[in-house]
């Protein structure tokens, strides 16, 4: 029996269901604003906003000047003055110009302060390749914030996720980086509107299976969801988790899988030398080297900048290139 | 090198004591003639105070006891003139040497000093009444510069200036030096404070070098006419004057609080000790040019103008005792901080628990207890 009073489940593009996730913030505090290049009138350059600036106003939508630093910069004073303030970078390449603002101040107020004062500030970043854009377009930065004690990091890979992290992130009292896997904004996903499945911080297991443990986020969720299809028809049993957050990273379902496997291979857009499948390779090997028939392996992006479009086939890793690292792994 | 000062400068108060103001002072003289007796002796008991501190504070690094000193030698007209002008509602955010700024808002000096003595990087809370809305101390230039427009924005969209009702409008002083002023940081702020109209006003101490770098080569024009190409209006002050700086200051914090918009001021003073006590102004300026400025020091320029209004020897004597008074306060003090609990270095890392800063916490408390066990 189902609760008749629960709203119905409604199906979204990622890109409608983050929209609808900060339209139900905004509804239920008006100290959330938003704040980005482009985002009012055009509803942003992929159109996630669309709509809030006409059913909210200027106030609480704001088109800025085209200044990535004062963005992050004048949301941190807009936090101090009591706003919850959801910052839109433009696209992933773009938010250098903001490092020192996100790293060396959003994330180190709340220490400097001595927990005085808390910065529940949200910055939105389209992020990953696969929409064949041009340089400083399709990168994926979440090594660098990750690496920065006083920031969490997230990235939703689902519809369902989009619209409750969204809404969880900026309740969050900490600072929040949400990674928007730019490519996945218009695959569409079943959203619950009753409530959230999981809290922000805990990783999920979106596919069972019995022989390899493969761990993704963003965008590389649905390439390892293929391979594992694939492998299956070649009778390999491959288990998928998506980490969701980045940073706390929520190791139990990732090390219960691997205790029952006893192999993982870690998938990711991003050059592969010190990044999440490092640390996650690294501490899985710390917690459950006994458990491990092979080591852990890494499937990534080259260690080179993000290639001219043409050449993103190559660098991204595909289906084809976690099976080779799967069948790796099955071979110790 | 002599500071390039504009025809638009503002100064009453010459460098003999007399009242010898410029033309651009003009629109500013009834604010001066206001000021009390006592309002005057005032600005000096804070200047000559803080200098007691800060020569306090420089001895204390010199003798190990802090890490570091940026000394505030020599700008004290600039910092008290526009500290004194501004309201109590008003949120302050200094750069790093604006120690009278924050005296006179009510933070500890002691404060100040836990920061260079290594022992916190804030030392006080802004938010906490005492501290009269004093932001933290910066150390990436021009970084605060933002935060102080993001909050003059929150002002701005709550209606919280602009109402008419001086004692409840409030408004934002954001400090800052002539070096953060090649920092980008500094001209996006002036931007958004343009654009969203913020009560805010921007005060540019141009202490003439930026550790090394003089002035001319970080600016081809008076700084302060960089607000006005942002559209921010702009006015230039003698920093050393602290007449001047008070009133240029109050009016442009006034017309911040009345929804006006944003204001720039670039009060032109000097550093006259080092840019920190590890640097060493002999290697890049000469006895010359500080000696020239030594002349226009502000506090003997308030001190020749307070004898003659006259001023009792009796006053003189009373503010070198408080100086000395509290010199002599924060030395005792200073030596006899607490030492940190190992396990403050995961407090606040964030505002909600978060699994691997309880983890190292634990670790760390299962590490050093492992020594107590070990030595029994």
């Amino acid at each position: 029996m189902t609760d008749a009073a629960a709203p119905a489940p409604i199906t979204l593009p990622i890109s409608r269901a983050l929209n609808a996730g900060m339209r139900r913030a905004m509804e239920e505090s008006d100290r959330v604003l938003l704040m980005g290049e482009d985002i009012g009138r055009l509803g942003g350059v992929f159109r996630v906003t669309e709509g809030l600036q006409a059913d909210f106003g200027e106030r609480r939508v704001i088109d800025t000047p085209l200044a990535e630093s004062a963005i992050v910069g004048t949301a941190i004073g807009l936090a101090m003055g009591g706003f919850r303030p959801v910052c839109e970078i433009q696209f992933d390449g773009f938010v250098f110009p903001a490092f020192d603002q996100i790293t060396a101040q959003l994330a180190k107020l709340t220490y400097r302060h001595e927990g005085a004062l808390q910065l529940p500030v949200v910055i939105r970043i389209p992020y990953g390749g696969h929409i064949g854009a041009v340089e400083h377009h399709q990168e994926s930065p979440e090594t660098y914030f990750t690496h920065t004690p006083g920031l969490r990091v997230v990235s939703p890979s689902t519809a369902n996720d989009a619209y409750w992290m969204m809404q969880q992130a900026i309740a969050s009292p900490d600072p929040v980086i949400f990674l928007e896997p730019k490519s996945r904004y218009w695959v569409k996903g079943e959203v619950d509107v009753a409530a959230p499945a999981l809290p922000l911080h805990a990783s999920r297991i979106v596919r069972r299976g019995t022989d390899v443990t493969l761990v993704a986020h963003g965008a590389m969720v649905a390439t390892a969801l293929q391979a594992a299809a694939l492998a299956e028809s070649e009778g390999t049993s491959v288990e998928v988790i998506d980490l969701r957050s980045l940073s706390p990273v929520d190791y139990g379902p990732i090390l219960d899988s691997v205790r029952r496997t006893g192999r993982m291979v870690y998938a990711q857009e991003a050059p592969g030398f010190v990044s999440l499948g490092s640390e996650i390779s690294a501490t899985v090997m710390e917690r459950a080297f006994y458990s491990l028939e092979a080591p852990v392996l890494r499937v990534s992006g080259f260690n080179t900048p993000f290639p001219p479009a043409k050449l993103e086939g190559v660098y991204l890793p595909d289906a084809d290139r976690i099976l080779e690292a799967v069948d790796r792994a099955l071979a110790y | 090198m002599t500071p390039s000062e504009d025809p638009a400068l503002v100064r009453v108060l010459a460098a003999d004591g007399s009242l010898a103001h410029t033309a651009a002072a003009e629109p500013y003289l009834p604010i001066i003639e206001a000021l009390s007796d006592a309002d005057l002796e005032r600005f000096y008991r804070d200047m000559a105070v803080i200098r007691a501190f800060d020569q306090q504070a420089t001895n204390l690094q010199r003798q190990g006891q802090l890490a570091l000193w940026p000394p505030s030698f020599g700008q004290e007209a600039a910092q008290v003139g526009s500290a004194r002008a501004a309201r109590p509602q008003d949120h302050l955010f200094p750069s790093y040497r604006e120690h009278v700024v924050a005296r006179i808002r009510g933070v500890d000096m002691l404060d100040i000093i836990r920061v260079m003595r290594g022992l916190t990087h804030g030392g006080w809370n802004p938010f906490d009444p005492k501290n009269g809305n004093t932001h933290l101390y910066t150390l990436v230039l021009g970084a605060q510069t933002l935060h102080a427009t993001g909050l003059a924005m929150s002002m701005a969209f709550d209606g919280r200036c602009g109402t008419g009702d001086p004692e409840r409008d409030e408004a934002v002083i954001v400090y800052y030096g002539d070096g953060a002023s090649s920092q980008g940081d500094v001209h996006e702020a002036m931007v958004f404070a343009a654009s969203y109209r913020t009560p805010e006003v921007f005060f540019l101490q141009n202490n003439q070098w930026a550790i090394s770098v003089p002035v001319s080569t970080q600016s081809r024009t008076p700084l302060y006419r960089r607000g006005e190409g942002i559209g921010i209006p702009s006015i230039q002050v003698d920093g050393n004057d602290v007449l001047a700086s008070y009133a240029v200051s109050r009016v442009a914090l006034d017309e911040a609080r009345a929804g006006e918009g944003p204001r720039a001021i670039e009060a032109m003073t000097y550093r006259m000790g080092a840019h920190t006590t590890s640097d060493d102004p002999t290697k890049y300026r000469t006895a010359e040019e500080e000696q020239s400025w030594a002349l226009r020091d502000p506090i003997e320029r308030m001190r020749l103008f307070l004898r003659g209004r006259g001023a009792s020897d009796a006053f003189f004597a009373d503010v070198e005792a408080e100086g000395r008074a509290l010199a002599d306060d924060v030395r005792v003090r200073t030596v006899a901080l607490e030492t940190l609990q190992t396990a403050q270095i995961f407090d606040n890392v964030y505002a909600s628990p978060h699994p691997l800063v309880d983890e190292e916490r634990a670790w760390l408390a299962r590490y050093e207890a492992s020594f107590e066990e070990g030595a029994s």
